[in-house]
């Protein structure tokens, strides 16, 4: 399993291996939006936290639909579903999430503090959005895993996913907004929806991997 | 399959029926496979040779019968888990070197056996290694595909037009290496139009006519 990690996080960060653009795209969506809405310092504050979540999700979006899609077109989606016996299929899945993560979306969370900067929010305002993006992000990654399978073994399945994933990480990103907020505008809390946004990438963890694992056994031709 | 013995590992399909896409591609396959024998399965185009492979390997569900592996013990309960399965596409990634890949395959499949380096001497690649597997020329990938088969162990090979891309030479060696797994009491089950030189291999007809 280490090796499959390991294996993935290496293709992912080589040559064509696409975490590149999803963190040209979300830098490029962040730097664009305060050209966008004009030079009120204080509108750019208070919106920074939700424009940061809605470029990571549109960012993380992009890159999933690879997920099985390149592993299916070498042959080694086969080789690894044949392997079931040995390592569970929704395990196998899992793991491939956490590399996906790893490569493409942490990078994200990283470059996170630089962007928050560009939208002029306080640090603490910045600190609740990295932290927010961080615990928040991999349950995208495990519904994206989930839309990916399914679209696998369809042409040009890439938009089909985004569209499929899309109503099922609105959660994720309402969540992870209020508790950004929370953490900075005096009546709202943080915990609660922090709270909340924890439990949801525990609960797609589980069910986004078993979803996967389904739609491939039932999807291979 | 009353002379096999219990602890003898056997491969036997019974009244297999396989569809792909709702469709039936064949029906009524019935062998039975022992150890350090090998099944070529031929047939014309069509004729639902890669869709038996399949069905055996796992990766498509059977439409009728069974299929099972007797004699696997804990270790071996079922095809799959018995089966190295060489498909048409190679499985390896054209953006790690060979011996990355062939490591990574070894980790993964658990039942190590030959080290990669010994593997890749015993298809003719011993100095390749360190390319990036996307370098290999079609006939240069296969053979690496088929070292894959020999960096960890299984009883069971399914082969799907294993020479495709192969030269003569390159057959000949590869009819040598399935030769010494037979007689280290594997098995093989290959799908192929044409000869691979095997003694007193099996032969397994598919018939045209299911749609």
């Amino acid at each position: 399993m280490l090796a499959l990690y390991l294996r993935d996080v290496k293709l992912g960060i080589r040559a064509g291996g696409g975490a590149l653009v999803g963190i040209i795209f979300f830098l490029a969506v962040v730097a664009v939006v305060p050209f966008g809405v004009g030079p009120d310092l204080n509108l750019l504050a208070r919106i920074g936290p939700a424009i940061l979540w809605i470029a990571a999700l549109l960012s993380v979006l992009l890159g999933l639909d690879r997920l099985f899609q390149a592993d299916r077109e070498d042959g080694s989606l086969d080789l690894l579903l044949i392997a079931g016996d040995r390592h569970m299929s929704a395990l196998t899945i899992f793991v491939k999430c956490l590399a996906h993560w790893t490569a493409s979306v942490a990078p994200l969370v990283i470059a996170t503090p630089l962007l928050g900067l560009f939208m002029n929010m306080e640090p603490d305002a910045i600190g609740a959005a990295a932290l927010t993006l961080l615990v928040g992000t991999p349950a995208i990654t495990f519904i994206g895993a989930a839309g990916a399978a399914v679209a696998v073994a369809l042409p040009r399945g890439g938009q089909l996913v985004s569209v499929l994933v899309l109503p099922l990480a609105i959660p994720v990103l309402i969540f992870g907004v209020s508790a950004s907020y929370g953490a900075v505008t005096d009546p709202a809390p943080f915990l609660p929806p922090f709270l909340i946004l924890t439990a949801l990438t525990l609960f797609f963890a589980v069910i986004g991997p078993l979803g996967a694992a389904l739609a491939l056994k039932w999807g291979t031709d | 399959m009353a002379e096999s013995g219990p602890d003898k590992l056997c491969l036997v399909a019974n009244d297999l029926a396989g569809e792909r896409g709702g469709e039936p591609v064949f029906a009524g396959v019935s062998f039975s496979l022992e150890e350090g024998k090998a099944l070529t399965v031929t047939g014309p185009n069509g004729s639902g040779k890669s869709t038996l492979l399949r069905v055996v390997a796992g990766l498509l569900p059977a439409a009728a019968g069974t299929i099972t592996f007797e004699g696997g013990g804990e270790e071996w309960p079922t095809p799959r888990s018995a089966a190295h399965f060489l498909g048409h596409q190679n499985g390896m990634k054209t953006a790690l070197t060979v011996e990355e890949n062939l490591v990574f395959w070894r980790q993964f499949n658990g039942e190590p056996h030959l080290e990669p380096d010994e593997a890749l001497e015993m298809v003719g690649l011993g100095d390749i290694g360190h390319l990036p597997f996307g370098y290999l020329s079609t006939g240069q990938k296969r053979r690496v595909s088929i070292a894959r088969l020999l960096v960890s162990y299984r009883p069971l090979w399914l082969l799907d037009e294993p020479t495709a891309g192969l030269d003569a030479a390159s057959e000949a060696q590869f009819a040598e290496l399935m030769q010494v797994h037979l007689e280290d009491g594997g098995m093989i089950m290959a799908a192929t139009h044409l000869p691979l030189g095997l003694d007193g291999a099996q032969e397994l007809r598919m018939e045209e006519g299911f749609r």
